[in-house]
């Protein structure tokens, strides 16, 4: 697979060379994992890994492309699932509005989406650690918030009996369908990021990214820009955040907590900010971890094994698993070229 | 004597693209420039010459906007300019390098001077990757080949040489449709080679681009320039042909250090 980022294709080239054998080889393996899989494997790693792989991905956007790293991504999608909660049907007996799936959907990440550019909106001010530092305490506030807040957040127990929709004669919970769903709306994530980053907004981005004093001589107006990139990736973890609250059936302050927060910032550092790709690689090793670290050295030292496992990732290289890769891969290209025994 | 020279550009090239009356600026005590009054024909070309600290770069940022000045007006093309933000003045067709090269090191250098032409043209934003037909691509790709770097068209920023770079520092001052540059030292840190490269990009400029530079490499100076003007300790001190500048005994003292001569 083609991990560099691509400094533009040649015309000649048809659409099949243009998505590369990477994706290609990814996309059918993707698609076929459903036959080998079982119900666990396809929900909780497969729709896990691809949930929190577009939380990753609205991060990776907004850090890798715009230079903001944001802590309050998860905040976003919780803010989603909420919407979920209170405009479609839930069990908790406090709003529901009944809506059905496809006016509630539309609007949940709307008001993600907005959610989003706001946060951004305050938040654009300040660079670097200091933007780390307001969007910690904007998803410290929103969970503290939650849990105290009844009218709204129905506080610390939050909202339950959500139900996915069935459509088509499908019900969308289900482990096949729900992979599919995730996989789709992942791959439409992945694929819109991939080719905004070669934008003029996207291009723009990055500039503002690189050099924003020269980008507003230049005559851009780097706030306006900075500020839709965050609604931007509001849209991404909005999406996230319904399949969220579909897939688990309920939401709470426990769900937007800093726990998870922080899980979101280490899926994209341990992928790497550099491509699309990885956020999807840091969710695989995130998840199967959290699900099997516990089998490994038991219930009371699972976390160290995890925090080792990250430590030792960032350590060999700072890049992530996508900076491993382009480490590797010119290795493997010269084993390649050698003749045969 | 060098109002009458002025005169007589403005006569044959029928307007002032730069005219600076009293413009001075204080930093608190200090005095980075007083008093500059200057016209700038349009489609001239111009060296401002002076020693570190002798307020080069500070007039350079009170023309485009980066300060502002504490006193004085400036009219770009008989316009009043000197309250307008910087970006007002680059649609107006001013535009300017920096003496350290500010560009996108994450981008590749076609991409960053199209960023460039697209910062002055009408339609900034956009959703879609832009064509090879797209005008602002189009206006880009001329630009690379005017400033010698077709050969790096797809190149990232941060690989280039420092040279290249400057090159490129260049080509985002080219970008939309300039009407006067300032360059502030393109030359600073280039080897020979380098220079001669960079004496005949400004010398194949459009002839109706006029520009100020700044320079420390006399050679590099006279060579691209019509007129001096020299600055010390934030005044306009002695204004001239490169031939009767090189020849003032003044000029020597200060600049030369009276060695030359």
């Amino acid at each position: 697979m083609s991990l560099t980022i691509a400094t533009g294709t040649t015309p000649q080239q048809n659409w099949l060379e243009r998505l590369g054998a990477g994706h290609i080889i990814l996309a059918v393996a993707l698609v076929l994992y459903p036959l080998v899989a079982s119900d666990f494997f396809l929900t909780q790693i497969g729709g896990y890994s691809l949930v929190f792989g577009m939380l990753g991905l609205s991060l990776m956007l907004l850090a890798g492309y715009g230079g903001m790293v944001s802590l309050a991504q998860i905040t976003v999608a919780g803010i989603a699932a909420y919407a979920i909660a209170i405009l479609g049907n839930n069990n908790s007996n406090i709003l529901g509005f009944g809506w059905p799936w496809w006016l509630a959907v539309p609007f949940a990440v709307l008001a993600a989406a907005l959610a989003s550019a706001l946060i951004g909106w305050i938040s654009v001010r300040t660079e670097g650690i200091y933007t780390i530092m307001i969007t910690l305490a904007i998803a410290t506030a929103t969970y503290y918030f939650a849990q105290q807040n009844y009218a709204i957040f129905n506080g610390h127990s939050g909202y339950a009996g959500i139900r996915a929709p069935a459509f088509w004669g499908i019900s969308w919970r289900d482990p096949r369908p729900f992979y599919y769903l995730c996989l789709g709306l992942a791959v439409l994530s992945y694929a819109a990021v991939l080719y905004g980053s070669r934008s003029t907004f996207g291009m723009t981005l990055q500039a503002i990214r690189d050099n924003p004093r020269r980008m507003r001589a230049l005559g851009y107006h780097v706030t306006a820009h900075k500020v839709f990139a965050w609604a931007l990736a509001g849209v991404i973890a909005g999406l996230a955040g319904v399949l969220l609250v579909w897939f688990n059936g309920r939401v709470s302050p426990g769900t937007i907590g800093v726990d998870a927060a922080i899980d979101v910032l280490i899926i994209a550092v341990i992928g790497g900010l550099r491509h699309p790709i990885g956020p999807f690689l840091g969710a695989v090793v995130v998840v199967l971890m959290q699900t099997f670290a516990i089998d490994i050295v038991g219930a009371e030292r699972f976390n160290t094994l995890i925090g080792m496992v990250f430590l030792v990732i960032v350590f060999v290289s700072p890049d992530g698993i996508l900076g491993l890769w382009g480490r590797i891969k010119p290795h493997l290209a010269q084993e390649s070229l050698r003749p045969g025994p | 004597m060098t109002e009458s020279l002025a005169a007589n550009r403005l006569q044959s090239t029928g307007a002032y693209a730069l005219e600076l009356d009293g413009v001075a600026r204080h930093f608190g005590a200090l005095v980075a420039l007083s008093g500059i009054t200057m016209r700038i024909a349009a489609g001239e070309r111009r060296a401002v010459l002076g020693s570190n600290g002798a307020g080069k770069t500070t007039l350079f940022n009170a023309m485009t906007g980066d300060f502002l000045p504490t006193a004085g007006r400036i009219r770009f093309f008989g316009e009043d300019i000197t309250d307008l933000p910087p970006h007002e003045r680059i649609r107006r067709g001013l535009r300017r390098t920096y003496q350290i090269s500010q560009l996108f090191k994450g981008l590749s250098v076609l991409d960053s001077i199209f960023l460039a032409c697209r910062g002055v043209s009408r339609r900034r934003f956009s959703l879609l990757r832009p064509t090879t037909t797209d005008v602002n691509m189009v206006q880009a790709e001329s630009i690379l080949n005017a400033v010698h770097l077709e050969a790096y068209r797809d190149t990232l920023v941060a690989t280039l040489s420092h040279g290249q770079q400057r090159q490129l520092e260049i080509a985002l001052a080219l970008a939309g449709a300039p009407r006067f540059i300032l360059f502030d030292e393109p030359a600073a840190g280039l080897s020979p080679t380098e220079r001669r490269d960079l004496v005949a990009i400004l010398n194949a400029l459009p002839k109706h681009i006029g520009y100020i530079i700044i320079e420390h490499d006399l050679d590099v100076a006279l060579r691209v320039s019509e007129y001096v003007s020299m600055m010390h300790n934030g005044r306009l001190f002695k204004e001239g042909t490169p031939q009767e500048i090189e020849a003032d005994p003044e000029v020597q003292e200060i600049y030369l250090g009276g060695k030359h001569g």
